[in-house]
């Protein structure tokens, strides 16, 4: 129960919905914090806007609640103002892939050292179940009242073909996989991604037939399937299936707040001419 | 005292910038005020700062904003279509109390219009760009030298208050080359964020992250606490006090010129690259014997309604020239209250206002 210290306890209960996975996640962050040895006192939480981004409002560490899908722009001034100091975004799926959508990548692209924990529920929550850029092809929401006919995102390789060095992906049926891929992306130095699936049985469920959070506990239990297994499978074995696992983990790329710092250090010696 | 240099207006805000303390600036090119943030890439690393351009202009704002709540004294500078993207952002600094000093080097709108002509449009969205009842200071300069000056008193009222602050520049005054003499390096007063002991009662301590105090900073309406609140009492209080902190502080934060007011039937109140032109009228028409004063805006937003009063009382006409369709007339008249005549002149072919053209208006012919 280490973990409990970096709760604001006394601001509890959170006003996430019964059968919302959202404390899960938050759960596991904080498992994970506690076991990658987070400092509270050096650690900015950051978020945008929508039901995951008032986890930062329940931790116990410096925390920033900002504007709809601008989290990440906002780490990114903390972090190279301060780059001594831990950085992490908590984001809802609508609020890092679409309205912050650019953001991500850019921020994947410099890879800033920002641990990114992505809660997708595949939904605006917030708004009450309006579909998201990680609603899959086919599904019922309050503005795909037909079945959507866009196709998902997948977020991990977006990320990781944007230039992220950490990429992973669980769900909140699997708790554990989710804390060790939250532990290694804050240990790790450079931007890391960890996209967890948190049911929304309230709008999701609801409006597709899994109304109760069992339920959809199981819909994630059925469709997840390990990185490992799913190579031995067919596309169309994998069709509506969701992979999980830790996909890219590289060092070799510099973490973009450090080399800003060894520019300035190069410049202080005179090393340096510009290019005028 | 420092050798006299010939000077761009953008190159102006850049020195005062950097004397007022500044360490952080992210940015996004766009025409008029891209220099700005090329002499800010090569002289804040230098420096020890941090530039950084972002992939937009809103990207730009929330990076402006957490680096200042890191610590660091930050700025962006853009221009009209950039402006309007930032303006979500703006009213959270305005929320979160959170100092920042945005240039807006006016072009002129709507849309991209015929870049990058200058205009003086961006008045009313510089002080209600943003949605909701919020507090902003907003300076304007006439020349470079004054550019200098007001950006580094950008600064400090944005500390002092923990305040977004506008520095409203235009095409003209930004290209433009003049000779200045800059006050020796150190020679300013340092700005400085109200701390725990010395803050006024209606400003709250500067917390910055990484020392060890758990802040939360959030767009939500807030108690007491800092934590989110629903409370109406709460929320009533808030907003409030954020738009007193400033409306209080009028009469300390009005920069005005006075010319000439003591006789004056015929007073021209302007602002900004059209300031300059006004002057030369004005000057024009008392050699021709007319009996012109001016008052010159230098800090646009909190309206000096005040000067303006006094003005209503003496003068039989004011007249407002502005590069827009007449924005800061309509202040004007607020303020007269049909006390005297208001008449506005505008222009938005994109030229810039003539003393010539002017000269007429101020004789009433």
């Amino acid at each position: 129960m280490e973990e409990m210290r970096f709760l604001r306890r006394e601001h509890l209960p959170h006003i996430w919905c019964v059968g919302c996975g959202h404390g899960i996640v938050l759960g596991a962050v904080i498992r994970a914090m506690d076991r990658a040895g987070v400092d509270q006192d050096r650690t900015v939480v950051v978020s945008g806007i929508g039901c995951s981004s008032r986890a930062v409002g329940y931790l116990n560490m410096d925390a920033l609640h900002t504007t709809h899908g601008r989290a990440l722009a906002f780490a990114t001034g903390v972090k190279l103002a301060r780059p001594d100091l831990r950085v992490a975004v908590l984001a809802g799926d609508g609020d890092l892939a679409a309205i912050g959508g650019n953001h991500l990548i850019h921020a994947a692209r410099r890879n800033i050292g920002i641990t990114t924990v992505c809660f997708n529920n595949g939904i605006y929550g917030m708004t009450s179940g309006q579909y998201s850029p990680l609603t899959p092809a086919g599904y019922r929401t309050t503005t795909s009242p037909f079945g959507h006919l866009e196709r998902d995102f997948d977020l991990c390789r977006l990320v990781q073909a944007a230039g992220a060095t950490y990429v992973a992906r669980s769900t909140v049926y699997h708790v554990h996989q989710t804390v060790t891929y939250v532990e290694r992306a804050l240990a790790h130095d450079g931007f890391s991604f960890v996209e967890v699936f948190s049911p929304c049985p309230t709008y999701f469920g609801r409006h597709n037939r899994m109304g109760d959070p069992v339920t959809m506990m199981k819909w994630l239990h059925d469709s997840a399937v390990q990185a490992g297994q799913a190579a031995r499978m067919t596309p169309e074995e994998l069709r509506g299936r969701v992979v999980l696992g830790e996909f890219h983990r590289t060092t070799e790329v510099p973490e973009y707040a450090r080399s800003y710092r060894e520019m300035i250090a190069r410049l202080a010696e005179g090393g340096d001419q510009g290019a005028r | 005292m420092s050798q006299p240099r010939l000077m761009q207006g953008n190159e102006a805000c850049v020195e005062g910038a950097l004397e007022a303390g500044l360490q952080f600036f992210a940015g996004y090119p766009i025409t008029p005020s891209t220099e700005i943030a090329e002499m800010l890439a090569e002289r804040l690393p230098r420096a020890g700062g941090v530039f950084i351009q972002m992939e937009d202009e809103i990207a730009s704002m929330a990076a402006v904003i957490g680096a200042s709540l890191a610590g660091m004294r930050a700025m962006t500078a853009t221009s009209g279509p950039g402006f309007s993207l930032k303006q979500e952002n703006l009213g959270y600094a305005a929320l979160t109390e959170t100092p920042c000093v945005v240039v807006n080097v006016q072009r002129v709108g709507p849309s991209t219009g015929m870049p990058t002509s200058p205009a003086q449009g961006d008045v009313m969205q510089s002080r209600w760009g943003t949605h909701g009842d919020h507090p902003v200071v907003v300076l304007s300069p006439s020349s470079v030298m004054e550019t200098y000056v007001l950006t580094a008193k950008a600064f400090a009222v944005a500390d002092e208050l923990r305040v977004p602050v506008i520095l409203l520049t235009d095409e003209i005054t930004g290209h433009m080359r003049e000779r200045v003499v800059l006050p020796d390096p150190g020679t300013l007063p340092r700005p400085h964020r109200p701390l725990e002991g010395a803050a006024p009662p209606d400003i709250p301590p500067m917390v910055h992250f990484g020392e060890g105090r758990r802040v939360l900073v959030t767009g939500l309406y807030r108690d007491s606490t800092g934590f989110w609140s629903e409370s109406p009492e709460e929320a009533d209080r808030l907003v409030r006090r954020l738009a007193g902190k400033v409306e209080s502080r009028q009469e300390q934060l009005t920069m005005v010129d006075r010319w000439h007011l003591d006789d004056a039937q015929v007073v021209v109140v302007a602002y900004g690259c059209v300031a300059r032109s006004a002057q030369r009228a004005m000057r024009l028409a008392r050699e021709r014997g007319h009996r012109v004063g001016m008052l010159r805006l230098a800090c646009l937003w909190p309206f000096p309604g005040h000067e303006i009063e006094a003005l209503a009382e003496r003068a039989d006409r004011i007249v407002v020239p502005e590069m827009n369709l007449g924005q800061m007339v309509g202040e004007v008249e607020r303020a007269v209250r049909g006390r005297c005549k208001v008449i506005g002149y505008s222009r938005v072919d994109t030229e810039l206002i003539r003393p010539e053209e002017l000269l007429p208006v101020l004789e009433g012919v």
